[in-house]
């Protein structure tokens, strides 16, 4: 199929374009941006005059409950939701039932993901077998199977040994390590930050000890075992600094932070708001701030959408009783883009943050809006604004914490492999 | 919506009784002086007065208790009004998706007021901002949140012994960290203009931030109840005696447990309260227990007309007083 996209702005901060011009697909890849090849002939022509043209989302961490969980959404579910909210590129952790420590689990996965025909699902591997923390998952096994990296999701490691020699393992197999950092013992069943507001809710407390003790023993084994580590969903000030400060002495590590941690923090837990019971928790505004920032300097390298829906009676319970996670797909977009409505972040980070920097963390071509480059691409209304309702929302799961907020922008086609797999 | 909003309706005036934070001098003053008109309704020949008569009330109680039960069911029997006793001991995370069921079927048989205690924190903020319009909900006790009717029997007591709020000194003393007593006195000798509210214990029991409630933190029990004019100890859970917070029970009473001795640093008339039960020789020894500046037993009656007067307010059946906004 040959596309071309007329008269939008071109921006991808890969290349550093940014300039207004037709882009011109054909078998899956951009063939020009700006005039078309000689003797080009376009299948379908779209108009995108006073809009944004930016490469496919990735998404370095979302949830699609299947298997295992269909109750709350399934593979097709969301794949349908990704696709219209820009997202061309979807990574899963490997906490699916039954976990992805088999090629079986992943292939079952690829063949949804296949037949949902909407964007396309990678996968992370186990690190140890069954997300036990003791036997070493066969991670060339997965990896000859097409995982992209290996993980135990958000389940720690409890024996430090056992992380660390699965971290000389899997670097010897290439594979990055995917670390959540939590220490289950110092996060003691809480459910919420630590601050005056768990102690105002009498809710129990989760010190930001419980992911920074964690993020040091990852980042000291990583570089013990010259594994390549990521560390996902960080949310806390004190881990940044450590990133810092391991990246300054060669350490290869790179960070994500979900989106909501982005925006959100412990108040809005008030009044019980099980929406915003999330794991790891909303931490407090100094911790907000210091992650912004470190996504504005880079420290953070990628902002995911952490989607996690649910379904209503997950969240329908006293606060500690309900099931931490929010539903964020459809939103990851619009919030990003907030960032920089608010003088946050310059667009150019906003985009590379969701679309280079978690390509390069996951080894893909994609990420990038260049003549050659994968046909990955969305249009985008940046001004479209709109009130965040569940009737909108495309995910099964309506766990959404920004409902009832006013947002700006809005994806009006995704384009995956030179397939449009979205339309307004 | 915070949990305070949820228990007033659109003129201010409670619906609900889930927590002491956010209620005015006023109402709380208002509560008191019912709940003195119903102090004399024990002593009568017929110890009932017909203002919930015809009305079905829930106990539900989702972990032990013997008192706050007692009086509630108490206090409702002489309000005239039907009492069902429902104890459920709560296990692990079906919990939610049982509370939701069980409350709809309560809700089919045309129950008037539910009285809840949960170990779960927002329990009963959960449950009323899902009942149907007319039903009330009292909060007995939710996880460490709030136990807003014990905090108001508190008051009535500080009160009768000392009714100048706003010149005491009060001290908490114990594990802070785990009591919704504590957080809900906080609330009401705030509301009632106390300036100076202690809370004294080791670090591990004090919760992070509780200054931001206006009060100030002793990690030592002497300078903490010093010319104290309320004392109020808290109970110390078994299981937290010997653990990552505490080394023993021994060290704790040596520390933090009220003995005559220790009771000379706080003022000569100084009043002793304590929510119960009672560990004797842990946080409090008999001699203080038993003694005469001890007003534990005088907490459990005024716990009674104290319930009678926060039920009948929030069922519309008294008298309208102060508005409350």
């Amino acid at each position: 199929m040959r596309l071309s996209i007329n008269g939008g702005r071109v921006f991808c901060p890969a290349s550093g374009q940014d300039l207004v011009a037709d882009v011109h697909v054909a078998e899956g890849r951009v063939a020009a941006i700006g005039p078309a090849p000689a003797g080009f002939r376009p299948d379908q022509q779209i108009s995108a005059a006073g809009k944004l043209v930016l490469p496919g989302i990735v998404d370095l961490c979302a949830r699609l409950r299947e298997p295992g969980a269909e109750h709350k959404a399934t593979i097709a579910s969301e794949c349908a939701a990704a696709a219209a909210a820009g997202i061309t590129t979807l990574c899963c952790p490997p906490d699916t039932d039954p976990v992805v420590d088999t090629p079986a689990v992943l292939e079952l996965i690829n063949q949804r993901a296949a037949a949902a025909g909407k964007t396309q699902v990678l996968v992370l591997g186990a690190l140890t077998q069954g997300l036990q923390g003791e036997v070493l998952a066969e991670m060339q096994t997965l990896k000859a199977a097409g995982c992209r990296g290996v993980s135990d999701a958000g389940r720690a490691v409890g024996n430090s040994e056992v992380l660390r020699r699965a971290m000389e393992y899997a670097a010897g197999c290439g594979l990055t390590v995917f670390i959540q950092p939590d220490d289950p013992q110092l996060r003691n069943g809480g459910a919420m930050h630590e601050g005056a507001t768990s102690t105002r809710l009498g809710l129990p407390p989760i010190p930001a000890s419980a992911e920074t003790v964690a993020v040091a023993r990852a980042l000291l084994l990583a570089e013990e075992a010259g594994a390549r580590l990521h560390l996902g969903r960080i949310s806390a000030a004190g881990s940044v600094s450590q990133i810092r400060a391991a990246r300054e002495r060669g350490v290869a590590v790179s960070a994500d932070t979900g989106i909501c941690h982005l925006h959100l923090t412990d108040t809005d837990v008030d009044g019980y708001q099980s929406l915003c019971h999330l794991a790891p928790p909303l931490r407090g505004a100094a911790d907000r701030d210091a992650l912004v920032e470190a996504v504005a300097t880079g420290i953070i390298d990628a902002v995911c959408s952490d989607h996690q829906p649910h379904d209503a009676d997950a969240k329908a319970a006293p606060f500690s009783l309900t099931e931490p996670g929010a539903s964020t797909i459809d939103l990851l977009l619009p919030l990003l883009l907030k960032l920089v409505q608010e003088g946050k972040l310059p667009l150019a980070r906003a985009i590379a943050v969701a679309t280079t920097a978690p390509a390069r963390i996951l080894g893909l071509d994609q990420g990038r809006l260049e003549r050659n480059g994968p046909a990955d691409l969305i249009i985008v209304d940046p001004d479209a604004e709109f009130v965040v309702t569940a009737a909108l929302l495309k995910s099964a799961g309506l766990n959404n914490p920004f409902l009832g907020r006013r947002l700006r922008g809005r994806v009006l086609a995704t384009i995956l492999q030179g397939r449009l797999i979205f339309q307004q | 919506m915070t949990a305070h909003d949820t228990q007033l309706d659109q003129h201010g005036r409670l619906k609900h009784f889930l927590t002491v934070e956010g209620l005015s001098r006023e109402l709380l003053l208002e509560i008191l002086d019912h709940a003195e008109s119903f102090a004399g309704v024990g002593d009568r020949a017929v110890k009932k007065v017909p203002l919930l008569r015809g009305k079905t009330i829930v106990n539900l109680f989702f972990e032990p208790s013997t008192r706050t039960r007692t009086t509630f069911e108490l206090a409702a029997k002489r309000l005239s009004a039907d009492v069902l006793n429902l104890n459920s001991s709560t296990s692990s995370t079906s919990k939610g998706e049982s509370l939701q069921d069980m409350l709809h079927t309560l809700q089919a048989m045309h129950c008037d007021m539910f009285i809840i205690r949960h170990g779960n924190s927002g329990a009963a903020h959960f449950i009323a901002s899902r009942v149907s319009p007319d039903v009330r909900v009292i909060n007995a006790g939710d996880g460490r949140h709030a136990h807003p009717t014990q905090a108001v029997l508190d008051m009535f007591t500080i009160r009768r012994h000392k009714p100048d709020f706003p010149g005491l000194r009060v001290a908490i003393v114990g594990d802070v960290a785990h009591s919704r007593v504590a957080r809900s006195e906080i609330h009401a000798l705030r509301a009632l203009g106390v300036a100076d509210i202690r809370v004294v214990g080791p670090k591990t029991l004090i919760p992070a931030g509780i200054e931001s409630m206006g009060v100030t933190v002793y990690n030592e029990l002497e300078s903490g109840i010093r010319d104290a004019d309320v004392i109020v100890m808290l109970r110390l859970q078994k299981e937290r005696m010997r653990s990552a917070l505490l080394p023993g029970a021994k060290e704790y009473f040596n520390s933090f447990g009220l003995t005559n001795a220790r009771l000379r640093a706080a003022r000569k008339d100084v009043i002793v309260m304590h929510p119960g039960p009672i560990n004797r020789g842990v946080e409090i020894d008999s001699e203080v227990a038993d003694g005469t500046r001890s007003v534990i037993l005088q907490q459990v009656g005024h716990g009674i007309s104290v319930r009678m007067a926060i039920m009948a307010l929030i069922m519309g059946s008294l008298a309208p007083g102060r508005e409350t906004g």
